[in-house]
């Protein structure tokens, strides 16, 4: 591991995603300025940030979206300014993103949303990519009717199960959330970290999941990792971060909204993501 | 280190032990597919089904669907399926991720020839709406338009302003270029074809009558249906996809008067004078191939000009402007207030105001052209 972001008590393991030294800026404002960060293969990263500090833009640079000013990204040890277009499309199918506002092709219906990235990718009959995306939608916890619905007449949380189920489609090894559970209802929010959770240890699957919510940093994430000040200022597990002195940290996790979980999740770090839902249903 | 999804059949007395092996993933796709499909095949008719997946190298969730879809079939066939040898993880999953036999679809489409049938009355239906939803759109309009006119402060200038700028004066050079390309087409072709009876000269009556009465105001409203009228409806109907033209109505602002009524009255002050400077440019083209083609000079086509035209000719291309105007922006602000929440919505929607508002300045065109002749302007 470099230097520069002080990230702590690294998990052995293969690192699937690696930043190093990334610049990224509009115009004359650099958003990130030297920025390092690693994800592991089979780990639930949750990325904290304050709102506007870029955590979305690291986000899109890492998927391609945002042209970098310097450093390298390496997927799956891949550059991914070095990808020919073999290795793109191979990139492309090893990865699922979940946008911050859905992202659904507003033209498809729901189960074409989800079917869109198996057609283009493999071969597959129309029954099974009907029975595959039928699959999916009970995984996101969705009932069947939803199938033939257009994006435009689904409520902000199916939109958000819908696109998991788009960006789950293709059973990827690294899916990258922004935001999932923002806008859902606590048990909603709940059944999502379960469902993650699950995935996570039953495909080993790897989370980039960007969040506000203080319950999925709880409940899911191996290690959180904050940023501030154009870098990664602190990574590891919440519970490391919660003994820290950044006072943006101290501020984050000990403040109003926080306290009730540090309470609750300072005494018993290892819980389930089932039985610590009933606390904060009214914070 | 990716292997194919593979099945091997072991009968017992009476039951079947199908032991799955290789990589169950949706990446091995066709393989996968017909993996899947050997596990349900008909002749697995033992009583007892055992899907051993010990050997199992990897599972996802689609390999969880094409293995528990076999359970369930085969059980729904009057068998007893049962996993043997999962390990936890895989259990687990293919109970989260299991199959779910899917329910008969409830509706039956109908036969063709009715389908048929509904689709050209409901088209004919969308027709009659239509045309109720532009007059019923218009009256809002008027109305609004009386209701704002003794109210200057509440008109809103800079709107106004901006929309006149994009409409009209970013419109200048290529309506300009375009008509003074039609004016000399019609010119030469004059030349040519008058030429036959030795009448070379009336070419110059030709584009002063046909590019002031007719073309000039016809190609601008053409060019500005499908420049300024797509624009409109484009920018309408996102802000409505995005919901922002809900946001205006709960702030208590009436979209008419916030969005259209500029956009409106921009049009209306700026299709005239286009219409100007097209008549212009016709004249000019005319000029120069006149001077070209048949050695006309400027001066004599001038005086040609003069006499071949009056203040008459020019006033009947610019009275249609403001109308034209107003037909091009009352259909593209209704189209753009069409748009739902798809993206091919809004693409069916731009269409459809391009092509109706072309559509309806040539037949207005028309109805002007019977109107003058009747009054003999």
């Amino acid at each position: 591991m470099s230097d520069g972001a002080p990230i702590a008590s690294p998990r052995p393991g293969e690192v699937i995603i690696s930043v190093r030294g990334l610049k990224v800026g509009f115009g004359d404002h650099l958003v990130m300025d030297g920025l390092d960060l690693d994800l592991y293969r089979g780990e639930v990263l949750g990325f904290v940030g304050a709102s506007g500090a870029g955590k979305s833009v690291l986000t899109r640079t890492i998927l391609g979206l945002i042209h970098k000013q310097a450093g390298t990204i390496e997927v799956f040890g891949h550059n991914i300014d070095k990808l020919t277009p073999r290795e793109h499309l191979e990139v492309g199918e090893r990865w699922g993103v979940l946008f911050q506002e859905g992202a659904l092709f507003s033209s498809l219906t729901v189960r074409q949303n989800i079917q869109a990235p198996m057609r283009e990718h493999l071969h597959l009959s129309q029954s099974t990519l009907d029975g595959l995306a039928a699959q999916k939608l009970a995984l996101v916890g969705l009932p069947p009717d939803t199938a033939d619905k257009l994006p435009s007449e689904l409520s902000g949380g199916m939109t958000k199960r819908v696109s998991l189920a788009r960006a789950l489609a293709l059973d990827p090894e690294i899916v990258f959330l922004d935001e999932p559970t923002s806008g859902l209802d606590p048990i909603s929010a709940g059944d999502f970290d379960d469902l993650i959770g699950t995935l996570q240890k039953t495909l080993g699957l790897t989370v980039f999941m960007v969040t506000h919510d203080l319950d999925s940093l709880f409940a899911i994430c191996d290690r959180v990792a904050v940023l501030g000040h154009k870098k990664v200022i602190a990574a590891g597990p919440i519970t490391e971060l919660l003994v820290s002195d950044d006072p943006w940290l101290k501020s984050y996790f000990h403040g109003k909204r926080g306290v009730i979980r540090l309470s609750a999740g300072a005494e018993r770090p290892a819980m389930t993501a089932g039985d610590d839902r009933s606390k904060n249903v009214g914070r | 280190m990716t292997t194919t999804p593979s099945v091997t059949r072991e009968a017992a007395q009476d039951s079947v032990v199908l032991a799955l092996g290789g990589t169950w993933t949706v990446a091995s796709g066709r393989d996968l597919e017909a993996a899947g499909a050997s596990l349900i095949a008909p002749d697995n008719d033992a009583k007892r089904v055992i899907l051993d997946l010990s050997a199992l190298q990897r599972m996802d969730t689609a390999g969880a669907w094409f293995i528990d879809r076999a359970r369930v079939e085969l059980t729904a066939a009057g068998a007893t399926a049962t996993y043997r040898g999962a390990r936890s993880e895989y259990a687990t999953l293919l109970q989260d991720a299991g199959y779910h036999r899917p329910e008969a679809p409830t509706r039956v489409p109908p036969p063709h020839g009715i389908a048929l049938l509904s689709a050209v009355g409901e088209t004919v239906h969308d027709s009659g709406v239509d045309f109720i939803d532009i007059v019923d759109y218009l009256g809002e309009i008027v109305v609004m338009f009386l209701r704002l006119a003794p109210k200057p402060w509440r008109w809103r200038w800079t709107s106004m302003v901006h929309h006149l700028e994009m409409f009209g004066l970013r419109s200048v050079p290529i309506i300009m270029l375009i008509n003074f390309l039609v004016g000399a087409i019609v010119t030469q072709q004059g030349i040519f074809q008058l030429a036959r009876f030795g009448a070379s000269t009336y070419a110059v009556d030709l584009v002063g009558v046909l590019g002031l009465r007719e073309l000039g105001v016809l190609m601008t409203s053409i060019m500005i249906a499908g420049r300024t009228g797509s624009a409109i409806t484009a920018e309408i109907g996102s802000m409505k996809m995005r919901e922002e033209i809900d946001a205006l109505k709960v702030m208590a602002l009436d979209p008419l008067e916030v969005l259209i009524i500029p956009r409106l009255v921009a049009l209306v002050i700026a299709l005239p004078i286009l219409t100007f400077l097209a008549d212009m440019a016709q004249v000019g083209g005319g000029l120069i191939v006149s001077w070209l083609y048949a050695g006309v000079t400027p001066q004599s086509f001038l005086l040609r000009l003069q006499n071949a035209i009056g203040i008459n000719t020019f006033m009947v291309g610019l009275i249609k402007a403001p109308f034209m105007a107003v037909v091009i922006g009352l259909i593209a602000s209704t189209e753009g207030m069409e748009v739902r929440g798809s993206a091919e919505s809004l693409g069916r929607c731009v269409t459809s105001s391009v092509v109706k508002s072309i559509f309806m300045v040539i037949v207005m065109d028309g109805l002007f052209a019977m109107f003058f002749a009747a009054v003999s302007y």
